[in-house]
């Protein structure tokens, strides 16, 4: 790649690059090596424009430009700031692994419709791409709608009863939060501040009061659907209907990583930290994301496709998130950050060997993974770990970020926090370790119908390097947290 | 000639060209006729527009001086109003062709001479600074449509265009009864003199029954919930290219009108004494929940967008209602993408009737393989009329949810948003029949429309995309004409 000489250019090309990939993996479907090829070549490059823009937003006068301005003074513009920045590594970077992942599962599970399927997944990453570099509210509403209007058709994929249903439940859910919830909180907070522009230290204070406040918060934190926040959650269970590169990247990252990205900018940019604190009916929203996180995990605890069972633990782990954002400790706020990328290695790991499993064996419940360890050694390794880092256990990502969410809750002194992180620990060990213990510790029941091994080999892949990431990210966290600890020192 | 002596031909070139028309034998030459004729038009208000945003525009009919005689007047309400009914009515003229071939087979010299009469009729209601002559244009307008619409190849065509007439003749009859008490009470028909004249008699039981009867005689011809009983059926069973036509343009004329008497000739203190607000609010939101409720339901493709388009007025009479510049402007900006993104869809569900000869919604199943591009156009201009960012429709939602959150009505902005998310079922409907369902068995290979059907779809559809990214033009003028209605005296 070329030196950044114009890191605005740069930004567009964040855009151009995967919507270009679309455009041609929907021009070659007639040649699959060639349209897989072009994917990743696609990945590829939009990992190493995230990379190049590593250095001007970290020491240079930040990235910024305006694309339209559809509205007077109300513009679509661009701005990336250090979690912006983080997210589009995060989401370029798994993007490329799991295209990988991806061609492994479509091939060996000889999925119809391939082409429509990468096209609408690369229009996926542009509008995840927007969101992490939106500029301001309008902005990120405009990518958050692609975002869930393009994850439709890969939800919707296989085109039978059940995929139609999670269709609708996955729109119906996603759009009634945008247009009943967030975009009247966008428009009002437009009407009361007369900018949307993230803005460090935020740009609320002294102009709403406090009662108002608190409302248009839960406007955004309940609007903000993606986030899975409960009740607004249904719509994750019902896109496990995709096929699993979707539920990985799009149901694990880059989507409900969008979900919680909107809320962490609108606690830090929007409303600012210092004015949130003085908004008391602020804490019935850290009540909430604790119910979300505990509930989550109990109802995760019933559920017997592996799926499912997953899509629970996300909403349980994405509620981590808000929550730690909510407590308003400089520490939290960085665990929150860090729980962005710390969570997506685990759990696209543990979505990857889900698939994987699926494409393997077409065993799709946790009752059937008796002795399944014997069988496929390198996913239930990778399995394990991806569970460990759930849980928070050490070596792994995981404990990286609940290490500083329960340090901001000592910070804040905020003891609800504490106890909840304690009891989802304790939760989330109670569903996961089971399935390991099966895997590696029972013998298997009956033959399968097919004697099976390992997935293909690119799924292997894949899933070994998101297992490894999840390790080395125990070791190698600091660029993240320091990144992260930017975006503090910028808004206070 | 200057400008403004052009000015009148927006109207009396499709009014020459109809009984010409009329005699036309054949297929070709009506069209070819209809075409220049309505070229003229479109490019006459083009033209109009930006000197109309500087400052007025005035011409006196036979050069009588303007209380006197009939004057045109137009300011930038009604050249965003002209400009849009021309070039919809020129964006529509080579889609219509092929359509109108399979659907009104014999004497079309005749259909298109009414054709041009209708726009004629249109173009004179928003062209003319006369309470009077907005009555006579109405009526050429509404009877040439009336015609149009009992064209339709179904049976239902009949009785649908006598219910239109017998409700349209009411509005119209209604519209006349206040137009004429406004006469006697003030001596005057010209728009400007009436609103000069009316605040000295505002306070008489006279002109508060003018105001009712107008405002009643005008609901029923924009189709105002619950006066709308009328428009589902005008629109189902109207030959496709009427449908286009008449969705994108007759309510929205009707809309014009009501703007212009409640703000520009009543005034704004007059429709505050007035319940006028509450009451075109409540039928507002009605109309938008009982619209968008009752599409879910629909069994065809066209009633369903019909009962849609009683939700839109619903928005316009809405943001109307708040009478705010911004509120205004909202409803405004709505009249123009709401043509936009109705006429796309018309337009799409028209290429499929006419290679289906059917609309049903089951029968779209499987349509997304066999017509991509006519789908993908209606699946766009879906986007528009549910409100996604980067359309119209958002630009619209968005001015209409800030004009409402600017007066702390949120049971307003509670409305607006459960009439998208209605819009994401019944069109939900239509996209999950096409691209997830397989066709039925037994239907044959359906072929893809061609070029004339597809060029002005898509520019429609382009439009919606334009329009919702680059808004100097429509909600940058809506907004200027709303503040102008609303300054203009008192």
């Amino acid at each position: 790649m070329s030196p950044v000489t114009d890191p605005a250019q740069h930004a567009v090309l964040m855009l151009v690059v995967p919507l270009a990939g679309a455009l041609l993996i929907s021009l070659t479907g007639r040649w699959p090596n060639v349209r897989d090829g072009l994917m990743l070549v696609t990945a590829a490059t939009l990992f190493v424009l995230a990379t190049g823009l590593v250095d001007p937003v970290l020491h240079g006068n930040g990235v910024s430009l305006v694309l339209a301005e559809p509205f007077p003074g109300l513009a679509l513009a661009l701005d990336i700031e250090p979690l912006g920045l983080v997210f589009t590594l995060l989401a370029s970077l798994l993007w490329l692994v799991t295209s990988v992942y991806a061609i492994g599962y479509m091939r060996g599970n000889r999925e119809a419709r391939q082409t429509p399927f990468f096209a609408f997944f690369a229009i996926s990453i542009a509008a995840t791409m927007g969101v992490a570099m939106s500029g301001n509210l309008l902005t990120l509403f405009v990518f958050y709608e692609v975002l869930t209007l393009s994850t439709w058709p890969l939800v919707t994929h296989k085109r039978n009863d059940a995929a139609r249903a999670g269709g609708r439940t996955y729109l119906g859910v996603l759009l009634l939060g945008s247009f009943a919830l967030l975009l009247p909180a966008i428009v009002w907070t437009w009407s009361v501040a007369g900018t949307t522009d993230f803005t460090p230290g935020g740009i609320l204070a002294g102009r709403i009061d406090p009662l108002p406040a608190a409302i248009l918060l839960t406007l955004f934190v309940l609007g903000t659907a993606k986030a899975a926040v409960m009740p607004m959650h249904r719509w994750l269970p019902a896109a496990m209907v995709a096929p699993t590169p979707v539920s990985a990247l799009l149901h694990a990252v880059a989507v409900v990583k969008a979900g919680v990205f909107t809320i962490l900018k609108v606690v830090i940019y929007i409303f600012g930290l210092d004015f949130l604190a003085g908004v008391p009916a602020e804490r019935y929203l850290v009540w909430l994301a604790g119910f979300t996180v505990i509930s989550a995990s109990v109802v995760a605890l019933k559920q017997v496709e592996i799926k499912r069972l997953l899509a629970y633990s996300t909403i349980s782990q994405l509620s981590y998130i808000v929550l730690a954002a909510l407590v308003l400790a400089p520490l939290a706020e960085i665990g929150a950050g860090v729980h962005v990328v710390a969570h997506a290695f685990g759990k696209i790991t543990l979505f990857f060997c889900a698939g994987a499993i699926y494409v393997a064996s077409k065993k799709t419940r946790v009752d059937q993974l008796d002795g399944i360890g014997r069988r496929m050694p390198w996913t239930m390794v990778a399995f394990a770990i991806g569970a460990l880092s759930m849980i928070g256990v050490p070596p792994t990502a995981g404990f990286v970020s609940k290490w500083y969410i329960i340090a901001g809750a000592f910070q804040a002194d905020d003891l609800f926090v504490l106890a909840v992180l304690v009891a989802s620990t304790a939760l989330n060990a109670a569903y996961f370790l089971p399935i390991v213990y099966r895997a590696f510790f029972r013998r298997e029941s009956d033959a399968p119908a097919v004697d099976h091994r390992e997935a293909p080999w690119p799924m292997v892949v894949a899933l070994t390097f998101t297992a490894a990431a999840t390790i080395a990210f125990f070791v190698f966290n600091a660029p993240v947290v320091e990144i992260e600890s930017r975006v503090l020192e910028v808004s206070r | 000639m200057t400008l403004v002596d052009w000015m009148p031909f927006c109207v009396l070139a499709p009014l020459i060209a109809a009984p010409v028309c009329a005699l036309l034998p054949g297929r070709r030459a009506p069209w070819l006729l209809t075409l220049a004729a309505v070229a003229c038009s479109a490019l006459i208000s083009g033209w109009l527009l930006p000197a109309a945003i500087q400052a007025p525009l005035s011409y006196a009919f036979g050069n009588w001086p303007p209380p006197i005689g009939i004057e045109y007047r137009v300011d930038a309400v009604n050249a965003l109003l002209a400009v849009l009914i021309s070039a919809i009515a020129l964006v529509t003229l080579p889609w219509m062709r092929q359509s109108v071939d399979a659907e009104v087979p014999e004497r079309q010299g005749p259909f298109y001479a009414l054709f041009l009469l209708a726009l004629a009729g249109l173009m004179g209601i928003v062209m003319t600074g006369d309470a009077f002559n907005v009555f006579v244009f109405l009526e050429i307008s509404s009877l040439s449509t009336y015609a149009l619409v009992a064209h339709g190849r179904r049976r239902g065509a009949l009785l649908s265009a006598y219910r239109y007439l017998i409700m349209g003749t009411l509005g119209a009859t209604f519209y006349l009864i206040g137009v004429g008490l406004l006469y006697i009470m003030t001596g005057t028909l010209n728009m400007a003199d009436l609103a000069a004249r009316i605040p000295e008699v505002a306070d008489t039981r006279a002109v508060r029954a003018a105001f009712v009867f107008i405002m009643i005689g005008l609901g029923l011809k924009l189709a105002l919930f619950p006066l709308h009983r009328w428009l589902p059926g005008a629109y189902a069973n109207a030959p496709s290219a009427v449908t286009v036509f008449l969705a994108s343009t007759a309510t929205k004329v009707a809309v014009y009108v009501m703007l212009r008497m409640v703000f520009g000739v009543f005034g704004i203190e007059f429709a505050r004494q007035m319940p006028y607000q509450d009451i075109f609010m409540i039928l507002g939101a009605a109309g938008i929940l009982f619209g968008s409720i009752q599409a879910i339901g629909q069994p065809t493709a066209k009633r369903m967008l019909a009962y849609s388009s009683v939700a839109q007025v619903g928005y316009i009479a809405l943001a109307i209602s708040l009478l705010s510049v911004e509120g205004l402007a909202a409803g405004l900006v709505h009249v123009v993408n709401h043509a936009l993104m109705k006429g796309a869809l018309f337009m799409a569900v028209g290429a499929v009737i006419f290679r289906l000869g059917t609309n049903r919604i089951g029968d779209f199943a499987g349509l997304a393989r066999e017509m991509p591009l006519t789908m993908l156009a209606f699946a766009l201009a879906g986007l528009s009329l549910i409100g996604v960012p980067l359309t119209a429709g958002f630009v619209s939602k968005w001015a209409l949810l800030q004009a409402a959150i600017d007066e702390g009505l949120w049971l307003v902005v509670a409305v607006v948003a459960a009439g998208s998310l209605l819009a994401v079922i019944y069109l939900g409907r239509i996209i999950e029949a096409a691209w997830l369902r397989p066709a039925p068995e037994g239907r044959g290979p359906v072929r893809e429309v061609g070029l004339w059907m597809q060029l002005p779809l898509w520019l429609l559809v382009i439009a919606n995309f334009w329009f919702g990214i680059d808004t100097t033009m429509t909600l940058g003028t809506a907004t200027q004409g709303a503040a102008l209605l609303i300054g203009s005296p008192p």
